[in-house]
């Protein structure tokens, strides 16, 4: 029996069209252009000037706090520039602007195919191996690994959870990676494990995964210690607490974070970005992205450097369809619409998603029927209708004590919503606005 | 320059609308109404067709002309409204009758405070209960003069519900074996073809039927049916076992006096019942009870429609103290 969470999710149509594409490697750009800031927490501060020559792997940004990131160049050439520059949603951030030149990695880097099984290290050793490499989450958040394997002081890990849940529809690229990864996957793992000082570890899947599971499953008698875990297929099953919960049974409380349970996530793509820094001397800058979508002739699973302009990807994979009307980075329940194709990718991005109108307009919508759908589907146990209700009339106190901030913005309530309300839009800034009165509180 | 859509996540939208719902639940009640018609013929489509196209006119015209809103009748709740007036009348009421109380359950129950999702009482209900007070002959009279093309030359059909009938016995002196005896009230009579009662309620496995396709369908939970025919059935039961010539029996309890048609149809509306699976259960388990208590203590032998919408009156209330169990709220470490 596949596990799964109980609370509340949806079961939209998981439109995976883009499983059956192995993962080609995409051409490398005339120009590049590196962004400062792909991960949460402080932008990296350049360390490469206009004009200097630069190597793919060498690092162009440092991490500038605890909460940060190192950036390493996806290409080599010539820094044309050290700028603001657009990013998805319009807003300017600095970036580093490379003229390409040739395909010339840093001779420190191991490229060859060969498995390194062998984890000579300690854990110190290997935390500080990811922060150099700049290794961040790349199951959507893109929290810097380093910071989530150095639990604080007096919190201890019990379960390391790899995440391949690969919920949101349409995403394919954790399953590639899966199908054509695997040990890698399963060295990064232990190389996690190892990091936390511990003896087991879970992959959780989607049942709607099959080559996935039996593929990991195929290693099975080399990696005793790590167990894969079907998962039952519900949105959002890949969400941090749902797998926890469907994993562990256990629920992090509101307001506390996975360690507060013992439990560690990481996402499958972090666990093979893992197994290269450690393993292989590579820094993170380039990741598997899926370009889908019904209106496509051919569906991709592309080897990407960040820092490729949307719309040379676009282009090469015969440029956007007439009747295409949203483009989306990341999966159509969470991901974010595109407003400038002028961006690049970051070392996060996992896809980009055509949509029709057809598929994405939203219908004008009409009186709350009071059907409690939105209830039944929330897989934090909210109520959104009504938190709709008091964030139209900006009640904060009271959305507070409905515990507004509870929500992870996965979509359940609108999707699943007969009269077409946007819930999740007025409760995310429901939510924004409760926070930045929270924060602005004196500490106890 | 191609332009692109921006908005906010998520970007699809599930399959159902307000009117796929009401139109399942239409779907749903088509069983008995089926049923009906090949019971009662023409007088049951009648007043289904009168009750539907009232409800629909009454409230384009509340809607165009008086609060100048956005007329909203294609998303068939109101057609729902009169459908289901007509299943809770008796299959012999006038078409006028059903007339006023579309015009009641819509222009009164349900557009006085808002139209659709705002009303706090079961619109179709409002309307039955005003015709009960307002024309209480011709609402338990249940006299039917078969007028089926599909049956001909069926004998008369019984006077009065079997609740009524036993309700009368009772108030005669009568032990409930005497009063058995003179009438021929068969579990399985009942199941398929009960005699006496509501359009609706003819046959209690058209119901169930219904039941099943909201279910699968997912239209609605099984909470509140399944508290409600619970609860009649315990409580009616604890009764009987006090006291088998005074009381009925849980079973006959739950088939008589539309406790199906009432727990599946009526106490489910959406608008008018709570919305936390906790909440459900109470609202369910007061009806039960109010249903009882009125049946067996209070003037009227049935008592579902005004125990739903007394407890219609308690959903703001269940709403506030019985909210769903939050993530993270009870920490099992498990």
């Amino acid at each position: 029996m596949s596990r799964t969470f109980s609370k509340g999710g949806i079961h939209p149509n998981d439109s995976k069209i883009s499983e059956n594409a192995a993962i080609e490697q995409f051409p490398l750009p005339e120009t590049g252009y590196v962004s400062m800031a792909q991960h949460l927490g402080a932008p990296a501060e350049p360390v490469v000037s206009p004009g200097d020559t630069v190597k793919v792997g060498q690092l162009l940004g440092k991490p500038s706090g605890f909460i940060s990131a190192a950036v390493h160049s996806p290409f080599s050439g010539t820094v044309k520039s050290v700028e603001p520059y657009a990013d998805l949603a319009g807003n300017k951030v600095m970036t580093v602007v490379i003229e390409v030149n040739g395909d010339e990695w840093l001779d420190t880097i191991d490229r060859t195919d060969t498995i390194v099984r062998e984890i000579p290290y300690s854990s110190s050793e290997i935390v500080a191996r990811i922060a150099e490499c700049g290794i961040v989450g790349l199951g959507g958040a893109t929290f810097p690994t380093n910071v989530k394997l150095s639990p604080p002081p007096g919190k201890k890990a019990e379960y390391l959870i790899i995440n391949g849940a690969e919920c949101e529809p349409f995403l394919t690229s954790d399953y590639r990676l899966m199908l054509e990864m695997p040990e890698q996957l399963l060295v990064g793992t232990r190389i996690m494990m190892k990091a936390l000082g511990l003896e087991k570890a879970y992959i959780g899947i989607e049942d709607n995964k099959p080559a996935a599971i039996s593929k990991l499953g195929e290693f099975r008698d080399q990696y005793r210690d790590i167990e894969i875990v079907p998962l039952k297929k519900k949105y959002p099953q890949g969400g941090e607490k749902q797998l926890i919960k469907a994993v562990t049974g256990r629920e992090v409380p509101s307001m506390a974070l996975p360690i507060d349970v013992g439990a560690v996530v990481q996402n499958v793509g972090t666990a093979v970005a893992v197994y290269e820094a450690v393993q292989k001397n590579k820094p993170l800058f380039e990741g598997i992205v899926t370009i889908t979508g019904r209106c496509l002739p051919q569906q991709h699973n592309f080897r990407l450097r960040a820092g490729t302009m949307i719309s040379s990807i676009l282009e090469a994979v015969g440029g956007i369809p007439d009747e295409c009307m949203k483009i989306i980075s990341g999966g159509p329940m969470m991901g974010k619409a595109v407003s400038n194709l002028s961006a690049a990718t970051l070392k996060g991005t996992s896809s980009l998603l055509l949509m029709t109108e057809k598929e994405t307009k939203r219908t004008e919508e009409s009186n709350c029927i009071r059907c409690g759908k939105c209830v039944s589907a929330c897989p934090m146990g909210l109520e959104p209708y009504l938190l709709n209700k008091l964030g139209r009339r900006g009640m904060t106190d009271e959305l507070e004590q409905e515990h507004v901030y509870d929500c992870i913005e996965c979509g359940c309530c609108s999707y699943t919503c007969p009269a077409n309300i946007p819930l999740l839009d007025v409760i995310r800034n429901s939510k924004a606005a409760v926070m930045k009165i929270m924060r602005s509180r004196p500490k106890k | 320059m191609k332009r692109l859509l921006v908005s906010p996540s998520p970007h699809i939208h599930g399959d159902e609308s307000t009117g796929s719902l009401m139109r399942d639940v239409i779907i749903a009640l088509s069983p008995s109404l089926l049923v009906s018609i090949y019971f009662f013929g023409f007088s049951a489509i009648k007043l289904a067709l009168v009750g539907a196209l009232t409800c629909v006119a009454v409230e384009y015209l509340i809607q165009k002309y008086l609060m100048k809103t956005k007329v909203t009748i294609g998303d068939y709740s109101a057609a729902l409204t009169g459908v289901l007036l007509a299943l809770n009348l008796p299959p012999n009421a006038p078409w006028w009758i059903m007339f006023i109380g579309s015009v009641v359950a819509i222009g009164i129950a349900k557009m006085t405070f808002g139209g659709l999702g705002q009303n706090l009482f079961n619109p179709a209900l409002v309307g039955r209960v005003f015709l009960l007070i307002s024309f209480p002959v011709i609402m338990t009279d249940y006299t039917t003069i078969p007028d089926s093309w599909f049956r001909p030359g069926v004998d008369a059909v019984t006077g009065a519900t079997p609740l009524a009938i036993v309700k009368e016995g009772l108030a005669k002196g009568m032990t409930l074996t005497e009063i058995y005896g003179q009438n021929d009230f068969s579990y399985l009579e009942m199941l398929y073809t009960k005699i006496g009662g509501s359009v609706g309620e003819v046959s209690a496995l058209a119901l169930l039927l219904g039941f099943a396709y909201l279910l699968y369908r997912k239209v609605i939970k099984p909470h509140i049916p399944l508290a409600i025919i619970g609860t009649v059935m315990v409580f009616s039961g604890i009764l009987w076992l006090v006291n088998p010539e005074q009381y009925t029996d849980p079973v006959f309890s739950v088939l008589t006096g539309g406790v199906l048609l009432g727990s599946i149809f009526m106490a489910t509306d959406y608008v008018t019942s709570p919305m936390s699976n906790k909440g459900m259960i109470i609202y369910g388990i007061g009806i039960g009870v109010i249903t009882v208590l009125i049946r067996n203590f209070g003037a009227y032998p049935e008592g579902i429609s005004f125990a739903i919408l007394i407890m219609n009156s308690t959903v703001p209330l269940l709403n506030k103290y019985f909210k769903p169990v939050r993530f993270g709220k009870e920490v099992k470490h498990g």
